[in-house]
């Protein structure tokens, strides 16, 4: 759960024990599509296509609904994410503290190359909002960020 | 001599190296040969002072912070033999015994009474501070009594709506049926918000034991959380507690041997705020997107599964416990007119002393920033506060004496909400916070209803217009009637409440939108 990093030599394509594994675990349980795509994503570091299909036939749902599900929910991913994942928060407290001026920061640098390998994408509220601006790298939280200690954190991250 | 040290492991702690800060005090009280119980308490909610570091004295808790793990040998100096601080080097980082700190001093915990006191995870510690005293209680209340006991409390809906939770728990009572479900709403996205995760850290069983004694309340035997996905910690410690209430004979099939039968199952959600609002959180739970479900009928009476199902929030559920087991006029007592007992207020944003205050409704917003908050971070005046979360307003200084009370937010068209205050010093340019409430809107809108799904982009168009300049007087008026529209016709309050900040922010501060007063009429 803590770590978004995928094994991506292992997807997709062994990825249907996995899949029966996880159904196998699930089944008879109401409601059971978030936790399933959560199991799968948690193992893989992202939901490939592939997998839907076989998910859909086991909850007797149609491909386009659990196609639907997946795009609902900005948790899921149907890409591998890169090495680094970052999520940098946007919403009004971290705004009142310099947040956006720490995102275009971490864009830029992302897009300069200067980070190594990071996927960046926005989160609207961590819950660390007295200790604005927040941030979270691969699972784990980071307050009071300042463009400085987000660099270094990165460059933590990619050695790790 | 043992000596114990409480280094908390929330969140908050976590995200400034509490984990380095433990790690640096054990190897460094190996180094000297001594003995130290390293507790991982929740955090006591000063959290500028995060990491806030504790040792145990004769005289009690003692607080070091913010601490980093090079303070570590300096503050192993500075305590005596045992354990106390031996006066003869006041650390820098020394701030007396805990309890004192006038932050801590000066609220009235009684949600988050043992928040930061105990480990979250043992129930030796919950039982030593009056945990289970109210489920106790509850396993020999017939459903009737419970129920009346949590209407006459007061107590309200803490998740935002302040509904009456024993009128919604009555519906459920008085609804037939074979199987009834027990939810609970831990979406908590509204940003400037972090009571929740705060309590689900720090006191995880308070909550379990709320939803427990709910479940005995109104005939359900089975209850959810929902929990969100930005929340990993959290679900960490709410899931080791879940499994410690189970060992311990408090979750299963006989509670403590009383027959009566009630358990937890923990789910996580996928980033969508919309998953908040209840309906849309049902429809997640069953295993679809998150759309917004028409109300009637209420959850109440037709909920999860289609079955009557009570939804509440965390901090209702949390505090039901309390009222259990000190009674319903114990907590009445606090408060003013219809708003009973107390809310803890979320102190976030820019401002120097952020954290947790817990406190009874009727004080002011003022006192909370600057008695409380000591002011902006920055240094320069406080200009504007959101309170209530995105879809709460923006309120200016001459509203800032408005007492804390959901009924006197209500009259100066603004809410309490989940009690979140987002300050904002004078460099914040209230007409990008506008845009960006629409334009958040408009990310998160689940897309059922018209009015929030298209009102939500043109409302950002609009916005982004008027800040671009021409025909601004026009555009105002424009944005206005669309304001209307999505208050009068979303389903829920996605859609029918971001015009809260939007229409306070033009309102307010109608210069930052290069308008004039005059341009800007004062209802909307």
């Amino acid at each position: 759960m803590d770590t978004f990093r995928s094994d991506a030599e292992a997807a997709p394509h062994d990825v249907d024990p996995l899949v029966r594994d996880i159904l196998a675990r699930h089944a008879g349980r109401p409601g059971a599509l978030l936790p399933i795509l959560h199991d799968l994503q948690d193992a893989l570091g992202w939901i490939p296509e592939q997998a839907i299909p076989q998910i859909a036939a086991a909850l007797q749902r149609s491909r386009a609904e659990v196609h639907g599900v997946i795009s609902f929910y900005g948790h899921f991913r149907t890409a591998a994410p890169a090495r680094t994942h970052l999520e940098v928060c946007r919403a009004e407290s971290c705004q009142a503290c310099g947040g956006n001026a720490l995102y275009e920061h971490a864009r830029a640098r992302i897009a300069a190359g200067g980070a190594g390998e990071v996927s960046l994408a926005p989160v609207y509220c961590l819950g660390l909002c007295a200790q604005s601006p927040a941030v979270m790298i691969d699972g784990r939280p980071h307050a009071r960020v300042t463009p400085e200690k987000l660099d270094a954190l990165l460059a933590s991250a990619q050695e790790a | 001599m043992e000596r114990i040290l409480y280094v908390p492991q929330d969140t908050a702690a976590l995200a400034m190296g509490a984990d380095a800060v433990a790690d640096a005090f054990r190897t460094e009280a190996a180094r000297r040969g001594l003995s130290l119980r390293i507790v991982r308490n929740g955090s006591r909610g000063l959290l500028w002072l995060e990491p806030l570091v504790e040792i145990a004295t004769p005289a009690g808790r003692v607080a070091y912070g913010p601490v980093a793990p090079a303070d570590v040998p300096s503050i192993l100096d500075a305590i005596g033999t045992d354990g106390a601080p031996d006066g003869r080097t006041a650390h820098p980082l020394y701030h007396g015994p805990t309890d004192e700190i006038p932050y801590l001093k000066n609220q009235e915990r009684l949600t988050f009474a043992r928040v930061g006191l105990i480990d979250p995870l043992s129930i030796p510690d919950y039982e030593a501070r009056d945990g289970f005293a109210g489920l106790r209680k509850a396993l020999d209340m017939p459903p009737e009594a419970i129920v009346d006991t949590i209407v006459e409390s007061g107590l309200r809906g803490r998740g935002g709506a302040a509904f009456p939770t024993g009128i919604k728990w009555r519906t459920v009572l008085q609804t037939p049926s074979a199987q009834k479900y027990i939810v609970c709403n831990a979406d908590e996205g509204d940003s400037g918000t972090f009571s929740d995760r705060m309590l689900m850290e720090g006191d995880p069983c308070a909550l379990i034991e709320g939803m427990a004694i709910a479940g005995l309340a109104v005939g359900a035997t089975r209850g959810y959380i929902y929990i969100r996905s930005e929340y990993p910690q959290a679900e960490r410690i709410l899931a080791g507690a879940l499994q410690a209430a189970r060992t311990a004979g408090w979750l299963g099939d006989d509670i403590q041997g009383s027959g009566r039968a009630f358990d937890i199952e923990l789910r996580r959600g996928a980033g969508a705020y919309i998953c908040g609002e209840e309906t849309s959180l049902l429809e997640s739970l069953e295993g679809r997107r998150g759309l917004v479900r028409a109300k009637p009928p209420l959850p109440a009476v037709r909920g999860l599964f289609g079955c009557p199902t009570v939804i509440n929030n965390v901090i209702s559920l949390a505090t039901v416990p309390f009222i259990l087991a000190r009674g319903a006029q114990a907590y009445r007592d606090f408060g003013m007119g219809r708003s009973r007992g107390t809310l803890p207020f979320q102190l976030a944003g820019n401002i120097r002393c952020g954290g947790l205050v817990e406190k009874a409704f009727g004080l002011t917003l003022r006192e909370l920033l600057f008695d409380f908050g000591g002011g902006s971070a920055s240094g320069r005046p406080l200009r504007a506060v959101q309170v209530g979360g995105p879809l709460g307003a923006y309120l200016p200084e001459s509203q800032w004496d408005t007492p804390l009370d959901y009924e006197a937010f209500l009259e100066i068209s603004a809410m309490l909400g989940h009690g979140g205050v987002v300050a904002f010093d004078d460099t914040a340019d209230m007409a990008a916070l506008a845009e960006y409430a629409m334009e958040f809107c408009a990310i998160e809108s689940c897309g059922k209803c018209t009015p929030c799904r298209i009102g939500s982009v043109r409302g950002t168009e609009v916005i982004r217009a008027i800040r671009e300049g021409g025909d601004r007087d026009a555009r105002a008026e424009l944005l206005q009637e669309l304001c209307d529209t999505m208050m009068a016709g979303s389903l829920c309050a996605l859609g029918g409440m971001t015009p809260y900040p939007v229409l306070s922010a033009l309102r307010h501060f109608p210069e930052d939108f290069g308008l004039s007063p005059a341009s800007v009429p004062l209802t909307a």
